[in-house]
């Protein structure tokens, strides 16, 4: 591992994210947009955006890292950059980290972006500190960008790539516990639910909403999406084959 | 001389089928050897072998002392592949160095690479509006940084002007007086007068190997298509 390779491969993403404005701008306006439109949905119930808002801040990020980092990464693939990089002296989790890093902050300003205009204009009111609500987008973020790097593994195509989003990323919305909570989920449901990453990223948000300070459940929450993060980029480095067949 | 690559009884299988049949060869160092074939004949597979990006069946391929992709290998090697692997969205010098960081070039390697594939008016562009011959001069000059010992390049001479293919050429025969060892892969038999060494490759096998003078004479002819047909008709 070699910290000037994994800088410069962040500095390369991040440079050619600033070559694709309209990218950029999707990544940073349509989560507020959306959470504005929640608002006005939810105009004359405020308990309700209060609950939702939360959870809803940290699903928009995910959602849009998972599908930019997943069709990022299998761009490096198919344009034979990969290929590229793997002749040369660079480490597998070189590569990976740069992207992260890369992507991470883009992470920050986005979810600093929501953030700020759901506790501010939006007026949501939550139990939690602001910057736990930040913390935790940001963690949901990062781990929707390490389950797309891993995945665009399995996709040789864009259009298989952008369909992995309905593929994982939806199962995990209906059964993380925001559409119907999960203490009344069928026992089998309730296990896979358990078994779901964003089932515990969504569960850290509703903690911020509900109660302060930083509690047990939500350190546990935290550390099993940090976790679930890890793993996905290690797995993802092992997708990476310096031969092919 | 050395030999700079040794590559022997080798083997490629790829989806049940064999692509390479065991081949044998070696590459001088300090030499360009020209890797001539028609496309499908296995150019690019045994040129893949050759930096080890290749899963082999069966053989050996050595690579300056060393099995290839060896890791020890990685900055000792320049590969460029067929279509340019350089990042269309991102301009000249930011691929060149991003490219240089990662093999350990200094930074002032990116304008000695730019200035040897001629391109140094055209830095600040973004590759992907650049013209394809352009583009494939980003590729090589990716495959210039830092030190490479051996240069494996994949059909770089293709679709260039005829003036940018001599200025390559001389490119190369300047990089082989440096001691740089280069294979060259094309399918036009014309290239060949610039080589020192032939492989002939077709379905998979070496069909001839030697110097371009050797070969004309053994197909008896001066012209270097049809030395190729000729020397395919006397195989069968």
């Amino acid at each position: 591992m070699n910290a000037r390779i994994t800088l410069a491969t962040a500095r390369r993403v991040l440079n050619q994210l600033r070559r694709d404005p309209r990218t950029v701008a999707l990544l940073f306006v349509v989560p507020a947009v959306l959470l504005s439109l929640l608002r006005w949905m939810l105009a004359n119930q405020r308990a309700n955006f209060d609950h939702i808002g939360a959870p809803v801040l940290a699903i928009f990020p995910f959602v849009a890292m998972f599908v930019v980092t997943s069709v990022a990464t299998l761009r490096e693939r198919t344009t034979g950059t990969l290929e590229r990089l793997l002749t040369m002296p660079i480490h597998k989790l070189d590569l990976l980290l740069g992207y992260a890093i890369a992507f991470g902050a883009v992470a920050v300003v986005q979810v600093g972006i929501s953030a700020s205009l759901a506790l501010g204009p939006l007026g949501l009111r939550v139990a939690g500190a602001g910057w736990l609500l930040f913390v935790v987008g940001v963690l949901d973020a990062l781990l929707g960008m390490a389950l797309g790097l891993f995945l665009s593994a399995f996709a040789r195509t864009e259009f298989q790539a952008v369909q992995f989003m309905p593929a994982v990323v939806f199962p995990q919305l209906l059964l993380c516990g925001l559409l119907t909570p999960r203490h009344s989920m069928d026992a089998a449901l309730r296990t896979i639910s358990d078994l779901l990453p964003l089932t515990y990223a969504i569960d850290a948000m509703q903690r911020v909403t509900r109660a302060t300070g930083v509690g047990h459940g939500i350190v546990i929450d935290l550390v099993v999406v940090a976790a679930t993060t890890v793993a996905a980029l290690l797995l993802g480095a092992a997708t990476l084959r310096r031969r092919s067949g | 001389m050395t030999a700079a690559v040794r590559v022997d009884g080798l083997r490629v299988r790829r989806g049940g089928a064999e692509i390479l049949h065991g081949i044998h060869a070696t590459i001088s160092t300090g030499s360009i050897t020209g890797l001539l074939g028609p496309s499908g004949s296995g150019k690019t597979t045994l040129l893949r072998c050759l930096v080890g990006v290749q899963i082999i069946a069966a053989g050996s391929v050595d690579v300056l002392g060393l099995p290839a992709g060896d890791p020890a290998l990685r900055t000792r090697v320049g590969y460029v592949t067929q279509s340019p692997a350089v990042y269309t969205d991102l301009t000249v010098i930011e691929n060149l160095r991003y490219f240089a960081a990662v093999v350990g070039a200094h930074e002032g390697d990116v304008d000695r690479v730019l200035d040897a594939v001629g391109l140094h008016d055209s830095g600040s562009h973004v590759v992907g509006r650049l013209s394809g011959g352009q583009q494939t001069r980003v590729s090589l000059a990716t495959a210039l940084l830092g030190t490479p010992e051996l240069l494996v390049l994949d059909e770089p001479t293709v679709g260039l002007d005829p003036v940018l293919r001599r200025d390559l050429w001389q490119l190369f025969a300047q990089l082989a007086r440096d001691g740089v060892s280069l294979i060259v892969s094309s399918h036009v038999m014309d290239e060949a007068q610039h080589c020192e060494r032939l492989l002939l490759l077709r379905e998979g096998s070496v069909l001839a190997d030697g110097t371009p003078t050797e070969l004309c004479r053994r197909a008896g002819t001066d012209d270097l298509d049809d030395m190729f047909l000729r020397l395919i008709e006397a195989a069968a």
